[in-house]
């Protein structure tokens, strides 16, 4: 008993998680594909397909809060602009490779074989019209090449974040200072990519994304179902990765950091470093996995990139339970496709007599009630109630204070 | 026998206090010294600029054979030099297992890339196994170290800072709040880290420093006001006036 809660066992045995979340995944997966109209008996339609889809790639920008809020202690609020960039590199290849063919196809009618300058000209006029310009920018120079913008959406964010984060940790910003300068971060790229220079389209954002180049005579049926393959692969991956990654000594740390960060430097760990890594790591996976949400949603436009959505992320992950992969899972994927009923006119509205609650409105409200309650009287989320089925208890803490950062608050607040 | 630290000289200050006044302090590779002092001393604040919390506003600091100047390294880059810290009130890592807290604390390469591939083989499972013994704690390993005593934090720092295999350590009133049992226990433990590297404790309490039997160091207002055996020292007037005299 004293020996086997640390001696060699395999990974899998000491994360059961693991393996429920994939058996899981991979039924849902299943039932979805057989119920598709694409390769099923066409009981669930291709927006709602689609739904799920999107819903997948939430869950996976969850995970990555998790690590960076629940594990490290970090309240980010700046990681849905790390999903929106990812989305966005995509999508300008998507947009620019699929403006190539209508360009190309048109010219072919004048007669003469069009020379790549016209081509290159076409599109720029096609792409950028909206925006009253008529060349590419020069960020646009990889557009044509899907592996160059693939690169890219691992390359910009997690730049971005390794640059934001250098300079944020090691100047020691914690707790809520280093949650406002995130946020600031979001609100700066919002506001920049808003302008029609900014060279990605202004407000109009890239739109067209769900028709992938080459692949014109493929159904919205298959491309749904295929982005849905791939979520949901992804969304295991990630799932696995980040198990990996929090099972060993650096989940040790990272935890151990988010407690007591001090003690740890004492312990010869190199704190920034670690918030560094885990600052650009999770920023990585969240582009990853708004670079498959995009062409599901077929629209990014810089509004995704407001910082409301990041904060959103936080009370997803909040209401989920903190500190447990599958609780941000579960709370990404209960939250956002129950706010999507709500807000999606299906939910019946609440005739009181004297007012009638309509849910688009009011759904806001009791998601900010939802998140106050569960903070304050279930500080483990949705994900606690396994832990009242497993009968397992916090250590009692005696009062003892558990650190000066902000990660920590809450279990502390739920002891008051 | 040359030193292993050496402070020399140093001064500090915080909004005009004088906190630390021209210390001058030094401890060879395997010695016990206790330093002790009335509050404010300076005693908290010698510890934080040893390990790198504080900055001192001049004097040097050097440590181990060459003479590195600890003043320009970080608090990470000073711990894994070789310089451990044991706090007042204990700082173990309460969320997370005995074992776990041994494990993170055990030398090893620190960098994020090596730590997260490291695997626990059966050399460190050894290791932490013997530590926990050493401090009385093998039967403890998977308990989350929260629900320890107060005794049982203690011993587990002291544990961790086995597992660092530093050089010198720095104790902060490693009696504070313990039966008496538990005391005999520490001042053992004391004495046997001391024979094979230098260990530096801060205590208020004479009875403890009695028990230690070793060179004592007395602060008075950020300087050394006496230094010696601890008959000698409590003989000393200067001494006697600073415990005595102000009440």
């Amino acid at each position: 008993m004293t020996r086997q809660s640390f001696t060699e066992r395999s990974f899998l045995a000491k994360n059961p998680s693991v393996l429920w979340f994939i058996l899981i995944l991979a039924v849902f997966t299943l039932g979805v594909t057989v119920l598709s109209e694409a390769y099923g008996v066409a009981f669930l339609s291709t927006s709602f397909v689609k739904t799920l889809g999107k819903t997948l790639c939430l869950c996976l920008v969850a995970l990555a809060m998790d690590l960076i809020w629940g594990y490290a202690g970090i309240l980010s609020l700046g990681h849905m602009a790390f999903f929106a960039l990812g989305g966005y590199m995509l999508g300008m290849w998507l947009m620019y490779a699929r403006t190539e063919e209508i360009v190309v196809a048109a010219l072919a009618q004048g007669g003469l074989p069009a020379t790549p300058e016209e081509v290159r000209q076409g599109i720029a006029v096609q792409i950028f019209g909206v925006v009253g310009a008529s060349e590419l920018p020069a960020i646009w120079a990889f557009a044509h090449s899907f592996w160059a913008q693939m690169a890219l959406v691992v390359l910009v964010p997690g730049g971005l974040a390794l640059v934001f984060g250098w300079l944020a940790f090691r100047s020691r910003v914690t707790g809520v200072y280093l949650s406002i300068l995130t946020q600031a971060m979001t609100l700066a790229l919002a506001l920049y990519l808003f302008q029609n220079d900014s060279g990605l389209r202004g407000n109009n954002g890239l739109s067209g994304l769900q028709n992938l180049p080459g692949l014109s005579d493929a159904s919205q049926d298959a491309v749904s179902m295929w982005f849905f393959w791939g979520s949901a692969l992804a969304l295991g991956l990630g799932y696995v990765l980040l198990s990996w990654v929090v099972s060993g000594k650096f989940g040790s740390v990272i935890r151990a950091i988010r407690d007591d960060e001090q003690r740890v430097r004492f312990l010869g760990y190199s704190v920034e470093g670690y918030k560094l890594f885990v600052f650009t790591l999770t920023a990585v996976i969240a582009a990853i996995a708004g670079a498959l949400y995009y062409p599901q949603a077929g629209i990014i436009n810089p509004a995704e990139l407001a910082p409301i959505a990041s904060i959103y992320l936080a009370v997803w992950v909040a209401i989920g339970g903190r500190g447990r992969l599958y609780g941000a899972v579960i709370g990404a994927a209960f939250v956002s496709l129950l706010s999507s009923w709500f807000t999606g006119g299906r939910a019946p509205s609440v005739p009181l007599g004297f007012y009638t609650v309509n849910w688009v409105d009011w759904w806001l409200v009791l998601l900010g009630l939802s998140f106050v309650l569960v903070t304050l009287f279930a500080p483990k989320g949705i994900g606690g109630l396994f832990d009242l089925w497993q009968g397992l208890r916090g250590p009692d803490r005696k009062g003892a204070p558990l650190g000066p950062d902000d990660g920590a608050l809450m279990e502390k607040e739920a002891r008051e | 026998m040359s030193a292993l630290l050496e402070v020399s000289g140093v001064s500090v200050s915080f909004d005009g206090f004088r906190a630390i006044n021209n210390l001058s302090f030094s401890i060879g590779p395997a010695e016990l010294r206790a330093i002790i002092g009335p509050n404010g001393a300076g005693k908290t604040t010698f510890m934080d600029i040893v390990t790198g919390k504080t900055r001192p506003d001049s004097g040097a600091v050097t440590f181990g054979e060459r003479s590195v100047s600890l003043l320009s390294m970080s608090e990470a880059q000073i711990a894994r030099a070789g310089i451990g810290r044991k706090f007042q009130r204990p700082t173990v890592f309460e969320d997370q297992t005995v074992a776990e807290n041994l494990t993170m604390a055990l030398k090893a390469h620190r960098a994020p890339w090596r730590v997260l591939f490291w695997r626990e083989g059966a050399v460190d499972r050894a290791r932490v196994e013997a530590l926990a013994a050493e401090v009385g704690l093998a039967d403890a390993l998977p308990r989350k170290s929260g629900e320890l005593s107060h005794g049982q934090k203690q011993w587990l720092e002291i544990g961790m800072l086995l597992a660092q295999e530093p050089r010198l350590l720095l104790v902060d009133e490693p009696a504070a709040g313990m039966t008496l049992a538990e005391r005999e226990h520490t001042t053992q433990l004391l004495v046997e880290m001391a024979k094979t590297r230098a260990v530096v404790v801060v205590e208020h309490d004479m009875d403890f420093v009695r028990r230690l039997d070793c060179k004592v160091t007395v602060l008075h207002e950020g300087a050394v006001l006496a230094e010696g055996s601890l008959d000698h020292v409590t003989k000393n007037q200067q001494v006697i006036e600073v415990y005595l005299g102000r009440g």
